[in-house]
Formats: structure tokens, C-alpha cells, sequence
């Protein structure tokens, strides 16, 4: 008796916590099936209709003025929201994982709103404060300064839109490191600024880096609340996304799909390196397990 | 130098060697007050301007209340949908091992990185009559561009990985060994995942659930493209905000945006709480 049980294989021992091999394969099957059908076809088509008339149509797209200041003004918003919600998210980090005060919790809550907020709202708020009928708007106006409808504008509804990506990121990494190193470190006669750049900052960079590149992937993205302030004038206040709907709506398939396909492509190099960041360093971007 | 008096009471901060609170602090208040306190302060003043009769004239416009229903009601089925599938999605990902697992796990966030835009009009190419998906769904009879169901096809794709990555952690902290005792006292697998793993998992399942369908009411980039957006028909409430701005009917397009903002936050809420039940019941959110 016993030696029948002895020599039972062991791997069925482990066959009580899954399924059957047929239930397994089958719901492999459906999950497989069913996102290669919702998202990565989607994917797919952008490159398939942005070489739909080869090489040259494709690179015909991106010779056009338009498009270039597209590229351009996208580049640009990104290279000050970025850096923006950057510093703010570490100086948020800061405040909140490094001390304890009362209203933390609310504090917390705030930084994430922009998250549950439409971003057709989060376009709207920034016509009422800065639009010609806005709560500023006549203060504006006699100082003729343009925000609405101009670059500022649209920088400021991406840096509202993108505002909690670092912080929320960074606060519980933060908490969850505590502040012995740190006390160490002032102990040993740092300054803050010191304790910061040689403990802090190694600490939470693979983070930091996670949270920076998915912070400038919606920064380039984002639709919704720029197409709100932008007022969509060709050259002037036409980011890649907004060019992108412009040769859309023109029946321009094959200019707007390539246009497309550069944003596509963003996405994939976003989608990569934020991948190899979770596989390498999972421990060192987020508190406790993985994920968002 | 006197050491201070120590006093009991309590204060704002409790006292720590580490410099930085008050720049570090102000500056964020700052910046929240500045980027997201003071416009979102200028709608709630817009609103209460419109007072809660002249909300409720703009949200039962025919024209008005269609979208709302169009945009929550397709969004609920959405959401229930990405819930179904992210939670099959989440399980295969997490407990079993098949070739091209990490690849598959990748392409789940495609969504959060992928542009509304370039999202909408892929899938408006798709599901259009002569598209590669859309032409076989109109020989059954189908028709999803420019429909309802071109809607529910966006936002299942935009709501999709928040109803994955919520449940997936979850399953990947789930004990092993609670399944291996329900299996040694007798019960079958069914039983086992039915009465003993499903019931944890139960909060994050809503968790995902409510967040896929926030992201569906307030979508606009990807859904606008495949909608076809014909008044009364497919035509969702953040498009029309943008409608009216364009109209320059600012009352109009705040009194939905109010009725938006308020859905929003009620969603929060029911988040929180999920998870305060969450962390009484089981223990962890």
C-alpha cells in the first residue's frame, strides 16, 4: 500500500490547483482569440492602410507642412508636460511618502482626479477658465494674451490629463521604501538635497523611468482635451493626433493612417520598454507585486 | 536652549528629521490648485450658476437624454463585457504557462498606450461595411459602424485592460494551499474555484468592473470615428459637450458635463467603497 502511494508521479499531486489540459487549452484559446481580435487587429490595420499605396504615398505624408508642425508642436508639448508632472510627482512623492500629516488620504485623491475625469471635461474646464467667456477671459484679453485656441492651452489641458501618472506611481514605491535610508543618510551629516540625489533617487529611478515613459506616451496621445482647446488651425494648433482626424475626416486614408502609424509605432516602443522594465526590475517599480 | 515643551495635542504634521515638507508640500498644493482645483472649480461654478432646474432642463433635452442613455447604457454592457473577459484573460496570464505568455501579457496594455485617436480610426476602418471585420459581420446581418454597436466595440477595447490588471495581482496572491485543502476535503475543481477562489476575488472583479465603465462614459477618441455619431442613434455625451462648445452654448455643454462629472465621482465612491468592504471582509483591497 504505502509503496503505491510512494511511487504515485508527483505531478498529479499538483493537478487538484488547475484544470483539466482540454478546459485549460480552451480557455487559453479564448483568451488568445479574443484579444488578438479587439487589440491587436486594431494595431495591425494602422500599418496595413498606411502602406496601402506603398513607400512613397506612405513617406508622402510626412513631407507636407502640416504634418510637420504637427510633429513638431507634439514634440513640443511633450517636452514641457513631461518635465512638468516629472518634478511635480517627485515633490508630490515627497510630501507624502516622507511625512505624516493629517488630510494625506484627500491629498492623494485629488492628485489622482484628472484619472476620472472625461477628457472632453478636462478640455471644457480650461475654456471656462481661460476662453473668451471664461473667468479670465477679459483679463486676458485686455493683456492680449492667447491660451485658448493656442499653444498654451493645449499644453495645459496635457499636463492636467497626464498630471497624476508620476505621482501615483512614485507615492507608494516611496512609502513602501520608509525613511531609514534617508535618516541615515542626514545622520551622516547630508543635506536633504544631498540624502535625495545619492538615496532617494537610486531608490526610485527604475520607477521613475516607468512612470515618465507612460506619462510622454498619453502626453503625444492624448485626443479628447487638446481637440477641446486646440481650435484645430492647421500649422498652428494641430497636434499628431488632431492631423490624424483632420486627413481622416478628409478621406485622406492613406496620409492619416501613416500619420497614425507613427503614433502606433510610439505606442509599441512604449509597450516594449515598459515590458522589459517589468520583467528586469518589477521589485523596483511598484510597491508590492506588479502592475498599475 | 530650552528643549520645547512637550505638548499632547495634535498637530498638522507629526515632527521627522527629514527636511523638504514645507517646499515640497506647498509646491504640490500649488500646482493641484493651479492645473486641476481652480478649472475644475470654474465647471462647479458654471453649474451652480445653471442651478440644479437648469441641469435638469438640459439633461432631459430629447437630443441630450439620448446621448446620456447611449453613453451609459452601452458603456455598462461594455464594461460587463470587458469584466467577463479580463478576469478569463487574468486567470490564463496568471496560472497557466503557454509559449508567448509574456508577449500575450504585454498586449493586454495596448490599450492604455495606444492614442484614442489611432485607436479610432482603426477600428473604424475595421468595422466599416467594406471593412476587413465589418464585412463579415454585415453577411449575419450586423451592422457595428456608425451603430450602438460600434460604441460597445470601442469601449470593451479602451475598458478591457483595467478589468485585467485589477484581478490579475489578485490571482498571482491567491494561497495555493486554501485550494489544495478544499480539494483533499472533498471538493471537485468546480466547486473549489466556485466556493473558495472566485468569492476573494469578488471586489477587484467590481473594482475593474466600475473603472472600465468610467473610462466608457467619458471616452471620446476612440469612439467617435466608428460611431458614425447620428443624433438620437450613436451619438454619445461627450460629443455632444463638444457640439455645444462649438455652438457656444457654454450652459449646455457644463450642465452635461456636470451630470458627467457627478456619475463619475459617484463611481469613485462606489470604488472606495468596494474596497473599505474589501479590506473588512477579506482582509486586503
Amino acid at each position: 500500500m504505502s509503496s503505491a502511494l510512494a511511487t504515485r508521479p508527483p505531478a498529479r499531486a499538483g493537478s487538484v490547483v488547475t484544470e483539466g489540459l482540454a478546459v485549460r487549452a480552451l480557455l487559453i484559446g479564448i483568451a488568445v482569440v479574443f484579444l488578438a481580435l479587439f487589440l491587436v487587429l486594431p494595431l495591425v490595420t494602422v500599418f496595413i492602410q498606411a502602406f496601402a499605396k506603398g513607400w512613397s504615398a506612405y513617406l508622402a505624408a510626412f513631407t507636407e507642412a502640416d504634418a510637420r508642425s504637427a510633429i513638431r508642436l507634439t514634440l513640443l508639448t511633450a517636452a514641457i508636460a513631461v518635465p512638468f508632472n516629472l518634478v511635480f510627482g517627485i515633490m508630490a512623492s515627497w510630501a507624502v511618502a516622507k511625512f505624516e500629516f493629517r488630510g494625506k488620504n484627500l491629498l492623494v485623491t485629488l492628485i489622482d482626479l484628472p484619472f476620472s475625469v472625461s477628457p472632453v471635461v478636462s478640455g471644457l474646464i480650461y475654456v471656462l477658465v481661460f476662453g473668451a467667456q471664461g473667468l479670465l477671459g477679459p483679463w486676458l484679453l485686455a493683456h492680449d494674451i492667447q491660451i485658448i485656441f493656442a499653444v498654451p492651452g493645449i499644453v495645459l489641458a496635457t499636463i492636467f490629463v497626464t498630471f497624476p501618472f508620476v505621482a501615483r506611481q512614485l507615492i507608494p514605491l516611496m512609502q513602501e521604501q520608509g525613511t531609514a535610508e534617508e535618516e541615515a543618510a542626514l545622520t551622516l551629516g547630508a543635506s536633504g538635497w544631498h540624502a535625495f540625489r545619492t538615496v532617494t533617487l537610486p531608490n526610485i529611478r527604475w520607477g521613475l523611468l516607468y512612470s515618465v515613459l507612460l506619462c510622454n506616451a498619453r502626453a503625444m496621445g492624448e485626443f479628447g482635451a487638446v481637440s477641446v482647446v486646440s481650435g484645430h488651425i492647421r500649422g498652428l494648433t494641430n497636434t499628431l493626433p488632431l492631423h490624424v482626424e483632420i486627413l481622416y475626416n478628409e478621406y485622406n486614408f492613406v496620409a492619416s493612417f501613416a500619420v497614425a502609424s507613427l503614433l502606433a509605432g510610439l505606442a509599441l516602443v512604449t509597450l516594449l520598454v515598459k515590458s522589459l522594465l517589468e520583467w528586469r526590475f518589477s521589485a523596483e517599480i511598484a510597491a508590492g507585486a506588479r502592475g498599475h | 536652549m530650552a528643549e520645547p515643551p512637550l505638548r499632547p495635542r495634535r498637530r498638522f504634521r507629526q515632527p521627522s528629521v527629514i527636511p523638504g515638507f514645507g517646499i515640497t508640500f506647498g509646491y504640490t498644493l500649488t500646482c493641484l490648485g493651479i492645473i486641476v482645483l481652480l478649472p475644475l472649480a470654474a465647471l462647479v461654478a458654471r453649474a451652480s450658476g445653471l442651478g440644479l432646474a437648469g441641469i435638469w432642463q438640459v439633461a432631459t433635452d430629447p437630443r441630450v437624454a439620448s446621448a446620456l442613455r447611449v453613453s451609459f447604457g452601452v458603456s455598462l454592457l461594455a464594461a460587463l463585457t470587458a469584466s467577463v473577459f479580463g478576469f478569463l484573460i487574468a486567470w490564463v496570464l496568471t496560472r497557466y504557462r503557454f509559449p508567448g505568455r509574456k508577449l500575450v501579457d504585454a498586449v493586454v496594455d495596448l490599450p492604455f498606450a495606444l492614442p484614442t485617436a489611432v485607436a479610432g480610426i482603426a477600428l473604424a476602418s475595421l468595422y466599416a461595411p467594406n471593412g476587413l471585420v465589418g464585412e463579415q459581420l454585415a453577411k449575419l446581418g450586423i451592422e457595428a459602424a456608425y451603430t450602438p454597436v460600434g460604441i460597445y466595440i470601442a469601449m470593451v477595447f479602451i475598458g478591457l485592460p483595467f478589468a485585467v490588471r485589477t484581478v490579475q495581482p489578485l490571482i498571482e496572491e491567491i494561497d495555493k494551499e486554501i485550494e489544495e485543502a478544499s480539494a483533499t476535503l472533498g471538493a471537485d475543481r468546480w466547486h473549489t474555484l466556485i466556493k473558495v477562489v472566485v468569492p476573494p476575488l469578488i471586489p477587484a472583479v467590481l473594482t475593474g468592473f466600475a473603472l472600465a465603465f468610467a473610462r466608457g462614459v467619458g471616452e471620446y477618441g476612440s469612439i467617435i470615428f466608428i460611431a458614425g455619431n447620428l443624433p438620437y442613434v450613436s451619438e454619445i455625451a461627450p460629443l455632444l459637450i463638444v457640439i455645444k462648445l462649438s455652438e457656444f452654448d457654454y450652459g449646455g455643454a457644463c450642465a452635461i458635463a456636470t451630470i458627467m462629472l457627478g456619475i463619475s465621482f459617484v463611481t469613485l465612491l462606489a470604488i472606495n467603497l468596494i474596497q473599505a468592504w474589501s479590506r473588512r471582509r477579506f482582509g486586503y483591497v
